[in-house]
């Protein structure tokens, strides 16, 4: 089929991007992509994706206003509560044996993902010894992050979440309530480091017991995935862990063979010896 | 392997959805020659029974859509709970968990409008039974690209609100009882 002139001018606003700043999503699958962008045209009221990405290449400060777009990520805390209860009862009792741990939370967003994972290292005895690397692309999400402040309207959903993981404490323990936001214990922070880094362009930066990252790469196509994966790969120590979404799978990745199932119907993975 | 199809079914459905497609699916022969890709709004669980529920009553093969799966003629996919089915333009599925549009994920706006940028004028476009307006922006432009848009007769549907908002967004659309959507798929040719 025949290209369309909008399909051209996405692919042309996306090379600018990486030209331009080094943000690379040429290798984001594309429908998804395509829809956020529109998106973005519209919200900016552009006549074209084309004038877009004049204003973008020549106005730095439309770039963490398109980037929002482009990274927006829509999570809970606790999302996908057997997830977390897989973790707490199959996965920790083998962190448990290191004299200290290290834990990548890789694509954190606005850090809902994080707080989660640092409330259950908490309950399990294990938070002092573990120091947590929280990632994403996008640096205005790395500040929600590390704020850890959320609408107050959201915490019912995140603490029935909590509760159905078999949290051991109550949500409210860990954050106070503050004009319709909950704002979350900083001591839940103390050991983790904020960080800019890509999937698709950045290398291994530390050896790690745990990765979890879910519905990140989802939005990448295949070549992009098996990057993001080999990454994960090199990041693990022996027998390290791998947690992807809930309809993430390495079973299309050059990589599956370096895996194992661990929890399968949890997609959490398991490093085999080399 | 054999090159990905350059044409699909694609059907949403809501609030009656499920005795709908049971009407629908089951009918169509094990040769049928067109994938299929359906959005039915279940509650948000991730106990995702549909495929199953459909495996046993049709000769198509009926299953859960997966992430970067290439589709396949002949097989009926249906969109995971709590996430969006998109196609992209080399045949593969993709999955995204973007925010719900109109308080729907999967929302059959974000596949319809997909499929019609992947398959143009080689998409067949259904829109059933359903209590909201998610469908009726994806049915346009199914009819924009070319595509055959058809909506079941409102007057006919368990919940109206649904094929009655494609129906005002989609001029193109032809109005049709589930027996006669049915014919028109059993009609549709290889080629």
């Amino acid at each position: 089929m025949p290209h369309r002139t909008e399909d051209i001018e996405i692919g042309l606003l996306l090379e600018a991007l990486y030209q331009r700043y080094h943000y690379d999503f040429r290798h984001y699958a594309r429908a998804s992509i395509k829809r956020r962008l529109l998106q973005a045209r519209s919200h900016f009221n552009m006549s074209s994706v084309t004038a877009l990405q004049e204003r973008v290449l020549h106005d730095p400060e439309m770039l963490p206003r398109l980037l929002g777009f482009l990274t927006v990520q829509v999570s809970e805390m606790f999302r996908d509560p057997s997830y977390f209860r897989a973790l707490r009862e199959q996965v920790l009792p083998h962190l448990r044996t290191y004299p200290s741990l290290k834990v990548w939370i890789a694509g954190c967003s606005a850090g809902e993902e994080l707080y989660s994972m640092a409330i259950l290292f908490r309950e399990e005895g294990l938070l002092d010894r573990t120091l947590f690397y929280a990632t994403d692309i996008n640096p205005e999400a790395l500040k929600a992050a590390e704020a850890g402040i959320y609408p107050m309207d959201r915490l019912r959903k995140f603490t029935e979440n909590h509760q159905k993981s078999g949290g051991k404490s109550s949500l409210s323990d860990y954050y106070t309530a503050d004009y319709g936001r909950a704002v979350f214990d900083k001591s839940l922070r103390n050991n983790v480091v904020f960080s800019d880094h890509s999937l698709v362009t950045d290398a291994v930066f530390a050896e790690m017991q745990l990765i979890s990252c879910r519905n990140v790469m989802i939005y990448f196509d295949r070549g992009l995935q098996d990057r993001a994966v080999g990454l994960f790969k090199d990041s693990l120590t022996r027998h390290g862990f791998l947690g992807v979404g809930s309809k993430e799978s390495l079973r299309f990745s050059r990589h599956a063979s370096a895996f194992s199932e661990f929890v399968p119907e949890e997609k959490i993975y398991r490093k085999r010896e080399p | 392997m054999s090159a990905p199809p350059d044409r699909a079914v694609v059907i949403g459905a809501s609030a009656g959805g499920v005795q709908a497609l049971l009407a629908l699916l089951p009918s169509l022969p094990a040769d049928f020659p067109w994938p299929v890709l359906v959005v039915l709004h279940v509650p948000a669980d991730r106990s995702n029974v549909l495929a199953g529920l459909f495996e046993a009553k049709c000769s198509l093969e009926v299953k859960e859509a997966e992430d970067k799966e290439t589709v396949r003629p002949g097989v009926v996919y249906f969109a995971p709970s709590d996430y969006h089915l998109l196609i992209e333009e080399n045949g593969d599925l993709a999955l995204s968990s973007d925010e719900a549009i109109n308080y729907s994920r999967p929302s059959i706006d974000v596949l319809f409008e997909s499929a019609a940028d992947a398959y143009g004028e080689r998409l067949v476009g259904i829109i059933l039974t359903g209590a909201n307006n998610d469908g009726a922006a994806g049915l346009a432009a199914v009819a924009a690209a070319g595509g055959v848009a058809l909506v079941q007769d409102p007057a006919a549907a368990y919940a109206r609100t649904m094929p009655q908002a494609a129906r005002q967004a989609c001029n193109a659309a032809l109005v049709l009882s589930l027996e006669r959507i049915a014919d028109y798929l059993k009609g549709l040719k290889a080629e």
